[in-house]
């Protein structure tokens, strides 16, 4: 913390950050509405594909009866898994008192509530009775890893928005008192409603820090459980290739790694077209950046163990499998996000010069798109290569291709993601003002005195 | 079990029209020949061959049919004291395929969605080639059920393993889980969806089917409580299948009628089960294929008798 500055000091300084930070709710121009125009077109085009899996069946997909599961669980996978940054960010950071992630968290929390959301809407439209999805809570079974799945998907939805909505409060009430006259006045009502009458007590601080400290040490065995179950629907069967016992711990290090760098990309987003430069510095770019290597050593670890040890052994089974991933058909998916998922990352971040913003940025997009294709290659060779032969079935039993459907309906959940990114971002801070201003010495009085 | 009275038959023919409505599909007839050809009042119905027939009103009595609920009760306890068994003597199976037909002809299934599949196998290089009637195994441990999330399919007390397609949400969790790949998915509207309109389900019979739901080898459990063997195994014409109750040590041959002993003769002939290190426990056991009756023959295609 800074040191403490005289009251007038104090002011400017505050009414400066609030100004910048809520640059964001302000800027409304022709790039705005085009972006919005943009994301609500595909999600349309999205939900007007559902619209005709409904009517037509899941056979619109690519989907038959050996690779049942294709493009939407891969999918459902790759956005449970970014939504791990939350947890990782916003609680085991600052539980560890580690200073430089708090200007970070709103991000992280923006794309777990964005991922974890999309992750509950994807795994629907994978179903094939929408229509019956109450049965999961009228008819659950407890032993049904899907039924452990949802409850601690919803768990970690409901704590992620908590832990949104938490330190949000103080900041929609300085926003209500001092927010100038460009901020929209619904929003301002919004605001007043949001922010439950918060006066700045020093009681109530102590009730946000004490909620705050007791849903940090919540979510995380929540937020460890949501992708180790998740592994398990894999794990828990007897198919080579998810048959195994390290699945829990790859999954949770590989979400690490796509959580990472979407954290990065949504600061860099911001950074470049909020005009947040002095808040989102070079600093915390190279601090992510050393982040981001630790967290690929520990995924590289888990593929070697993944890979190394069945492919010593090359028992029957796992021998198709594996070889279809190294040298056959997915041989070139493989490597690719092996390569540009894992060991471009390690080798190019450990030289600082590729932890400044602009190339950290540029990494994390490839490593984003490299962790979706794993996702991909983890569902589906595995369900190509059945114990028994596929026989007396069509050619699209053999193998599966998404169709133009399910690749509608999976842009649309990108699409929708990002409008909820969009959203919050439009409506609310990207950074807790309060906090940071606390962090540049000014005091909470200061925060709390209502406008002249 | 076979020889079946001119009574019995009639009562059957009673139940299931009751089932299936006046021109509904029906699944339980079979032998329909015998009926063919009377006069006067007749009225058309489907067989389970899936072929149209005529018969005389006078033979049809109204049947005594349990309503859903009650179908679906009874049909999720399964019949009790039994323990239901199948023994497929893989050197006798020349690849006949009227086990697939009949029971596609009795479950509602396309041509690609098979509760049976005859599978062309080889165990190693060198080996022989041999075919290989698959159904559900009904395994005792089976890794289907347990992913269920809602219960739509389970295991019952006589030992096989059903869907309830009303209750499924067609997560496919369970096509995940099999080992075996024996369950199949309605990934469009089952075939003559149209004639099966308005037809009670029969969870027994998992008929009729419906779209994005699951369905899978039943052994004919609907068959089984009116007393007679499952569709595939009473269409073989070649002696494969053996089917009976554990619980009496007794199994019946399709073909032959012929019963005898369950624990001997899978004792004799040196019988297995598929991938038993998988701890699925099946009830369907092989004899091995040796000494087998027909020569295997590359071509599947030429081999419909």
């Amino acid at each position: 913390m800074d040191k403490v500055k005289s009251p007038e000091e104090s002011r400017k300084l505050l009414d400066k950050i609030t100004f910048d930070l809520t640059r964001s709710i302000v800027k409304r121009d022709e790039f705005t509405n085009f972006w919005y125009f943009l994301l609500i077109i595909f999600a349309l085009v999205g939900l007007w594909g559902w619209g005709i899996q409904i009517r037509d069946g899941l056979g619109v997909t690519g989907m038959r009866d050996y690779v049942s599961w294709g493009m939407y669980i891969a999918n459902f996978v790759f956005f449970v898994a970014v939504s791990l940054i939350g947890f990782l960010i916003s609680s085991a950071l600052h539980l560890l008192k580690i200073k430089w992630s708090k200007v970070i968290s709103r991000v992280a929390e923006q794309v777990a509530i964005a991922a974890v959301a999309l992750a509950g809407i994807i795994i629907v439209t994978d179903m094939g009775r929408p229509d019956r999805f109450l049965n999961v809570f009228l008819h659950g079974r407890f032993a049904s890893p899907i039924i452990w799945d949802v409850t601690v998907v919803t768990t970690y939805l409901t704590i992620s928005v908590l832990l949104y909505y938490l330190p949000l409060i103080p900041d929609l009430a300085l926003l209500r008192d001092k927010g100038t006259d460009d901020i929209p006045q619904w929003k301002r009502n919004i605001y007043r409603i949001l922010a439950l009458g918060w006066k700045g007590h020093a009681e109530q601080y102590k009730l946000i820090a004490h909620a705050m400290r007791i849903l940090m040490i919540l979510i995380i065995p929540v937020g460890l459980s949501i992708h180790t179950v998740t592994s398990w629907l894999f794990a828990a069967t007897l198919r080579s290739g998810w048959d195994t016992t390290i699945f829990g711990p790859y999954f949770v290090a590989g979400a690490f790694v796509a959580g990472v760098a979407a954290v990065i990309i949504v600061m860099f987003l911001y950074r470049t077209r909020y005009g947040l430069k002095d808040y989102f510095e070079d600093y915390h770019f190279n601090m992510m950046g050393k982040l981001f290597v630790l967290v690929c050593l520990v995924y590289l670890y888990f593929n070697i163990n993944e890979f190394l040890v069945p492919g010593y052994k090359m028992k029957t089974a796992e021998s198709i499998h594996l070889s279809n991933l190294f040298t056959g058909k997915y041989s070139t998916m493989f490597w690719a996000t092996q390569f540009f998922g894992l060991l471009l990352p390690i080798t190019l971040m450990v030289n600082k010069y590729f932890r400044k913003p602009v190339p950290i940025t540029i990494i994390s997009v490839f490593v984003l798109i490299a962790s979706w294709f794993k996702r991909y290659i983890i569902v589906i060779p595995t369900l190509e290569h059945p114990f028994l032969p596929v026989q007396n079935v069509p050619e699209n039993f053999q193998h599966y291709a998404p169709t133009s459907i399910e690749i509608m309906i999976t842009v649309f959940s990108f699409m929708a993601a990002l409008l909820i990114i969009t959203v919050l971002a439009k409506m609310f801070p990207v950074i807790t003002i309060w906090e940071y201003a606390e962090e540049k010495g000014i005091s909470r009085e200061i925060i709390s005195e209502p406008k002249k | 079990m076979e020889k079946k009275s001119r009574r019995s038959f009639v009562k059957a023919l009673g139940v299931s029209i009751g089932a299936a409505g006046v021109v509904g599909g029906s699944s339980i007839l079979n032998s329909c020949t015998q009926v063919a050809s009377t006069n006067s009042d007749t009225i058309t119905l489907l067989t389970s061959s899936g072929e149209l027939m005529k018969v005389d009103k006078s033979q049809l009595k109204p049947a005594d049919l349990p309503s859903l609920s009650e179908n679906q009760k009874r049909g999720r306890e399964g019949l009790p004291g039994r323990k239901f068994v199948m023994v497929i003597d893989l050197s006798k199976c020349r690849n006949a395929r009227q086990c697939m037909k009949a029971c596609q002809n009795h479950h509602q299934l396309r041509p690609e969605q098979h509760h049976i599949n005859v599978l062309q196998m080889q165990d190693a290089e060198n080996t022989a080639p041999y075919y290989m009637p698959k159904p559900c195994q009904h395994c005792d441990n089976p890794p289907c059920t347990k992913v269920c999330p809602v219960n739509a399919t389970f295991k019952r007390e006589d030992g096989i393993v059903l869907i309830d397609n009303e209750r499924c949400i067609g997560c496919r969790f369970c096509i995940a889980a099999c080992p075996y790949s024996a369950r199949v998915f309605n990934w469009f509207e089952p075939r003559d969806a149209e004639k099966y309109e308005g037809v009670t389900y029969n969870i027994e019979a998992n008929v009729p089917q419906k779209k994005g739901t699951i369905s899978k080898c039943l052994f004919s459990a609907d068959r089984l409580r009116d007393g007679k063997l499952p569709s595939c195994v009473s269409a073989c014409p070649n002696g494969v299948y053996w089917f009976g109750d554990q619980n009496e040590d007794a199994v019946t041959n399709g073909t032959t009628h012929e019963t005898t002993s369950f624990s001997k003769l899978i004792k004799d002939n040196a019988a297995y089960t598929l991938m038993e290190e998988l701890g699925t426990k099946p009830r369907v056991y092989y004899l091995p294929p040796k000494d087998r009756a027909f020569p295997f023959q590359g071509e599947i295609d030429q081999h419909h008798s």
